[in-house]
């Protein structure tokens, strides 16, 4: 295992980070602080309580799965996109490196700004809403979980993309969709039948429910299932890695 | 004897792209150890893509690789661990500083951290007060010679510089020449490929020729420019001539236009260059000269002949 090259990439990416600091912290919390003003404070006072939990509070768990979903696909898939744009790809490609060892530092680094940016943003919650943590073990693995799963679904669009258009194309016409109706704002309880149907189909009902799961002890769907879900997610995503470094696809010709 | 082993050995390799396009065709050579090698070619022959292969950047369709033994696809680590590429295009981060984009590549290439050895890398390739610039803010050569630092950061054995002078300075293509040099002795083994024939000529201790895809020839460059090198003697007449007097024909002697000079084409590998014999005949049919010249073809318009040789 080459150890200095994974913790060089993973370093390098992080290094991103705080130069952008702007951009890659403060933007998304003063984002999610604004949704809690709107939907938590403006909105929220005249919604009733849901499963006797205040709507501030019941959207907080939705809120940073918003965030982190966007923010790993939007990392990961800048991280890998970025040298192929720009050409320094050649470095990685001709440095002794596995296809491991790429992902490890790639995704790694990219869910560890997610995290880091989900517990900022839990930590902002906190000012405006009183949170409670039934499961903090399992809430901690939600989101690793989380983090790691998108980084890795943003690392096959970066590897996928050939423009930046394209890199924006699957979380803003997919993601973000599929976040707000995932059930980030609601219960899908609150659906009418045939909604509340169609919403099991979105896999993101099963990472917020699992995650809300994790604070109040109350979800939308069983655990275990979102669990399920999010693991089969994640073997999907570390499959289509595996046959795009097998193929070389889009980064060897 | 012992023969040496080659540090770099390709077999039989080719490379056809998706499109059909055949860019490499069954290339065979050996790279010496510690020796320095100018791959010449026109645009599209081929350099870039064997460059690329042997480096790991793109996949070969057939044919092996070794580098100092090791196959660069199954044992890729320990092959490429050896090698350090300065590619053609000027493809760098932008906001890193020098320092930090050095020692990035070096981790990259498994090497622990060695600030001593970053240091002087920048230090030798005159880098050391930009250290602490982002790299925006550099010139093109300054960029050029970032990537050779990042090249060089994991101490390579052997060093692949692909038009390494492309849009540089001549004083700085001089002072790379000079970096090269020092690099050779430390016995890293140097790949080039250049535009600049110059380059090649003053540099290289061999020279192949790729041209559509196949090696037409692989020769010490010495060994090169006296195998396919013509010498022509000029002589300045002191009368202009109408037309060469039959008593000369048989040198296959060129009148210049203003009839002021004679030009003699001859073979510096042939045991005789029949100079003394046109002198005399040129005595003999009273000819007075004013003074001589002579020229060696370089290695451009060695490399010209040959390229047009294969069209």
């Amino acid at each position: 295992m080459n150890f200095y090259a994974i913790r060089a990439i993973y370093l390098f990416e992080m290094a991103r980070t705080w130069r952008t600091l702007l951009q890659s912290i403060v933007s998304p919390v003063i984002s999610t602080s604004l949704y809690f003003v709107v939907f938590g404070a403006a909105i929220g006072s005249r919604i009733s309580e849901i499963n006797g939990i205040s709507y501030g509070a019941f959207i907080v768990p939705g809120l940073v799965m918003l965030s982190l979903l966007t923010q790993s696909i939007s990392n990961a898939s800048f991280g890998i996109y970025f040298p192929k744009f720009v050409g320094t790809i050649y470095e990685l490609l001709s440095a002794p490196v596995s296809y491991l060892e790429i992902v490890i530092a790639y995704v790694g680094a990219a869910a560890s700004k997610s995290i880091i940016l989900g517990l900022i943003i839990l930590a902002t919650a906190a000012l405006f809403v009183p949170l409670q943590v039934q499961h903090p073990v399992w809430m901690l693995l939600f989101l690793v979980l989380t983090a790691v799963t998108f980084s890795l679904f943003g690392f096959i669009i970066g590897i996928w993309a050939r423009s930046f258009e394209q890199l924006q194309l699957v979380p803003l016409l997919i993601i973000t969709p599929l976040t707000f109706l995932g059930g980030s704002f609601y219960s899908i309880d609150m659906l009418p039948p045939f909604w509340r149907t169609v919403s099991l189909f979105n896999p993101v009902v099963y990472l917020v429910s699992g995650f809300r799961w994790s604070f109040f002890g109350v979800s939308d769907v069983n655990v275990g299932i979102s669990l399920g879900m999010t693991l089969v997610f994640l073997a999907a995503c570390l499959a289509a890695v595996w046959w795009i470094f097998r193929t070389g696809w889009r980064i060897k010709v | 004897m012992i023969v040496m082993q080659p540090i770099i050995s390709v077999s039989n390799l080719s490379k056809t792209y998706a499109s059909g396009f055949s860019a490499l065709k069954d290339i065979n050579l050996d790279i010496r150890r510690g020796e320095i090698f100018a791959l010449l070619g026109p645009n599209g022959a081929g350099k870039t893509t064997l460059i690329s292969v042997i480096c790991g950047i793109v996949n070969p369709t057939s044919g092996t690789v070794l580098a100092d033994g090791h196959d660069i696809v199954r044992d890729y680590r320990a092959a490429r661990t050896l090698i350090g590429l300065v590619p053609q295009e000027l493809t760098t981060d932008a906001f890193e500083t020098v320092w930090a984009t050095v020692s990035f590549s070096r981790g990259l290439f498994g090497k622990p951290a060695n600030p001593a050895h970053i240091e002087k890398i920048l230090k030798d390739l005159s880098l050391w007060d930009k250290k602490d610039s982002k790299i925006i803010t550099l010139s093109g050569g300054m960029k050029r010679r970032v990537m050779i630092a990042k090249a060089l950061s994991h101490e390579p054995q052997i060093l692949f510089l692909d038009e390494p002078t492309a849009g540089v300075d001549v004083e700085l293509r001089r002072d790379m020449w000079e970096v090269v040099r020092l690099l050779r002795e430390t016995g890293v083994t140097i790949i080039l490929t250049t535009h600049y024939i110059e380059e090649a000529e003053q540099m290289a201790d061999r020279v192949g020729v790729i041209s559509h895809g196949e090696i037409i020839l692989v020769e010490d460059k010495a060994e090169l420019m006296r195998k396919l090198g013509r010498k022509q003697l000029t002589l300045q007449l002191q009368q202009p001539l109408e037309q060469v007097p039959q008593a000369l024909s048989s040198h296959g002697l060129e009148l210049s236009e203003d009839g002021n000079e004679l030009v003699y084409t001859y073979d510096t590998q042939g045991e005789r260059t029949g100079i003394t014999a046109l002198l005399k005949d040129l005595n003999d049919a009273g000819i007075r000269f004013r003074d001589l010249q002579t020229k060696q073809s370089s290695l451009e318009e060695i490399f010209v002949n040959l390229v047009s040789e294969r069209r």
